[in-house]
């Protein structure tokens, strides 16, 4: 059997997912960025080795993707996150015509094609407004971990609006509300539908076509889900493996040129970078 | 002998002068505003009072100014900032006509005319980035307290740009240059030339008329003065006696006592404090809008109910 990898290194997590040569998910791995993306690429690597219990040389192809895919010293291939988010995608939701992306410091629409070619996208890579930071601020300030703000803010009853834009007065904004004695909760709320309303402004500059679906590690906030599906109007597609639409995009990728029949060893030949 | 005391109650700092009526300060006093605005000027004016060895009964006129003035309960009245920046400062410089004032949470870039009144402005509040908070967060990253990011710049031997925008982004940037062993004090140089350059664009957007001069804590920052003189290529007017940062409130108290040479010139007796007509509702600071008056929240929150 053969192997193939994808590895995603984006800006705040690596994640790595190895598929065999059907196309199955065997093996997932995520860790937290550090400083030295390359490392971060090589640990990522072996951890999805070590977890789907492989060698290195059963991984046939490698495709690195995202902010770092450069660093991935072993990538065989490089593919921009837009074109593997909507591969991803794609895979497990074939009627997808939007991407909503949202990481931890870019946000990303992606426009679908009938044929499942990439039309149009718009990524906020100017201003962390509408990002996870933005939630990683509110985490700061009301010294909560990121995977209990979702389910505070489904417990609001009277919402506070959150009018700074940007994520650093966001901060001091949330501790202000507490401070006049606003629960923690509705000042959540106000976190989430303010990067909700900011993200349906992102996916209506790219245009919204159904089916929508909402990956990134935020995805996995029920409140952002909610919000955004009553934002936009439609009901989103969410993945149990959201955070690894990209690694599976760019495994797929892999796929594709491992069935052509071309190797690695090709590519260099053919001066690919 | 007449006193009059003007706050400037700023998004970061609170600062606050006295003044008499031969137009001598005789105290100032500062704090952190916090989240707590009204206290915090109460706070600053009573350690003004003191500093000054006064009491309250001393003081014939309070002016605020600033983003908190309406919350200061016991003022005669209130001035935006943008008057008192241009009033102070064509006091102290009356050829300047283009004023930078960099603020904790806000820029503002402010055209004059020979009498200081204020003919453009142009205000930055919605982004981090080209405010004090950008230093800081910068600052931050590099261990540095705010008070280090001047002396520590000036030690800065090689310019290392700073190509982000958004100050969340800059922190990546900062931590990938300290990666690569670049000295902390080109980081911080390469702030400061960031942000320089973002107050230029500011300033050309009024008009860019000479002479120029600088309001805010930056003009205790030399690293920051430097740079901005570079960019203009042009000198920089500093507020003498270190008043740079009570621009605002120097502008407030000379307004304050110029209303109290009209009122006792048309021999009116000067009200006491808190007394002219009703305190107005905070109106910069009202963002506590309850977000359930607003259809798509209320649309928003119906729709969770029906969900939960």
């Amino acid at each position: 059997m053969e192997y193939v990898a994808g590895i995603d290194v984006g800006s705040t997590q690596a994640k790595g997912v190895i598929l065999d040569e059907r196309g199955n998910l065997v093996s997932k791995a995520i860790i937290d960025m550090e400083t030295n993306m390359g490392a971060a690429a090589e640990e990522i690597f072996q951890r999805v080795l070590a977890s789907a219990n492989l060698e290195a040389s059963a991984i046939v192809f490698t495709v690195a993707t995202g902010y770092g895919r450069y660093r991935v010293t072993f990538g065989d291939l490089q593919v921009t996150e837009i074109s593997c988010h909507a591969r991803g995608a794609l895979a497990e939701f074939p009627w997808t015509r939007t991407v909503l992306d949202i990481g931890g410091q870019d946000t990303k629409a992606i426009r679908i094609g009938d044929s499942g070619e990439v039309i149009d996208f718009a990524m906020n890579d100017k201003c962390a407004a509408g990002t996870g930071r933005f939630l990683g601020a509110a985490s700061f300030a009301l010294e909560m971990p990121l995977s209990e703000l979702g389910p505070l803010a489904l417990q609001s009853t009277r919402p506070v609006r959150i009018t700074t834009t940007c994520t650093v007065f966001a901060e001091t904004e949330i501790i202000g509300h507490l401070a006049k004695g606003h629960l923690p909760e509705d000042v959540l709320m106000g976190m989430h539908h303010s990067i909700a309303t900011r993200c349906a402004s992102l996916v209506r500059r790219v245009g919204l076509a159904p089916e929508v679906t909402f990956s990134g590690g935020v995805s996995r906030n029920q409140a952002m889900v909610v919000l955004l599906q009553e934002v936009l109007g439609v009901p989103l597609n969410v993945s149990a493996q959201a955070q690894f639409m990209g690694a599976i995009g760019a495994a797929l990728y892999a796929l594709d040129h491992v069935r052509a029949g071309r190797r690695p060893e090709h590519l260099v030949k053919e001066g690919a970078r | 002998m007449i006193l009059a005391v003007g706050i400037d109650i700023g998004s970061t700092y609170t600062k606050a002068v006295l003044m008499d009526e031969t137009l001598q300060v005789r105290a100032t006093a500062l704090r952190r505003s916090g989240y707590k605005p009204a206290v915090a000027a109460a706070a600053v004016y009573d350690d003004l009072l003191e500093k000054a060895g006064v009491t309250k009964n001393d003081v014939s006129y309070i002016a605020t100014s600033g983003y908190g003035r309406y919350m200061v309960p016991f003022r005669h009245t209130q001035i935006t900032e943008l008057t008192c920046h241009a009033l102070a400062m064509v006091y102290h410089f009356p050829q300047v006509r283009t004023i930078l004032d960099i603020g904790g949470q806000d820029i503002k870039a402010i055209r004059i005319d020979d009498r200081g009144r204020v003919r453009a402005f142009r205000l930055n509040d919605k982004c981090a980035a080209g405010t004090g908070a950008f230093l800081e967060k910068t600052a931050r990253y590099l261990g540095l307290t705010t008070a280090d990011i001047g002396p520590y710049a000036l030690r800065s031997t090689r310019l290392v740009e700073i190509s982000s925008v958004c100050a969340v982004f800059a922190e990546s940037e900062v931590i990938n240059h300290l990666s690569t062993g670049i000295a902390p004090e080109d980081i911080m140089q390469g702030a400061i030339s960031a942000l320089a350059g973002r107050a230029l664009q500011l300033m050309k957007r009024v008009g860019l008329e000479k002479e120029f001069a600088l309001a805010g804590g930056m003009t205790q920052n030399a690293a920051m003065v430097t740079a901005l003189e570079a960019k203009l290529g042009a000198p920089l007017h500093l507020p003498p006696q270190g008043l740079g940062q009570f621009n605002g409130a120097f502008g407030a108290v000379l307004l304050g006592l110029r209303r109290v040479e009209r009122l006792l010139a048309e021999g009116r007796e000067i009200p006491p404090p808190g007394s002219e007509g009703p305190v107005q509702t905070a109106r910069r600071w009202s963002l506590f809008v309850q977000a359930a008056q607003e259809p798509a929240m209320a649309a928003g929150l119906k729709a969770l109910k029906v969900l939960r």
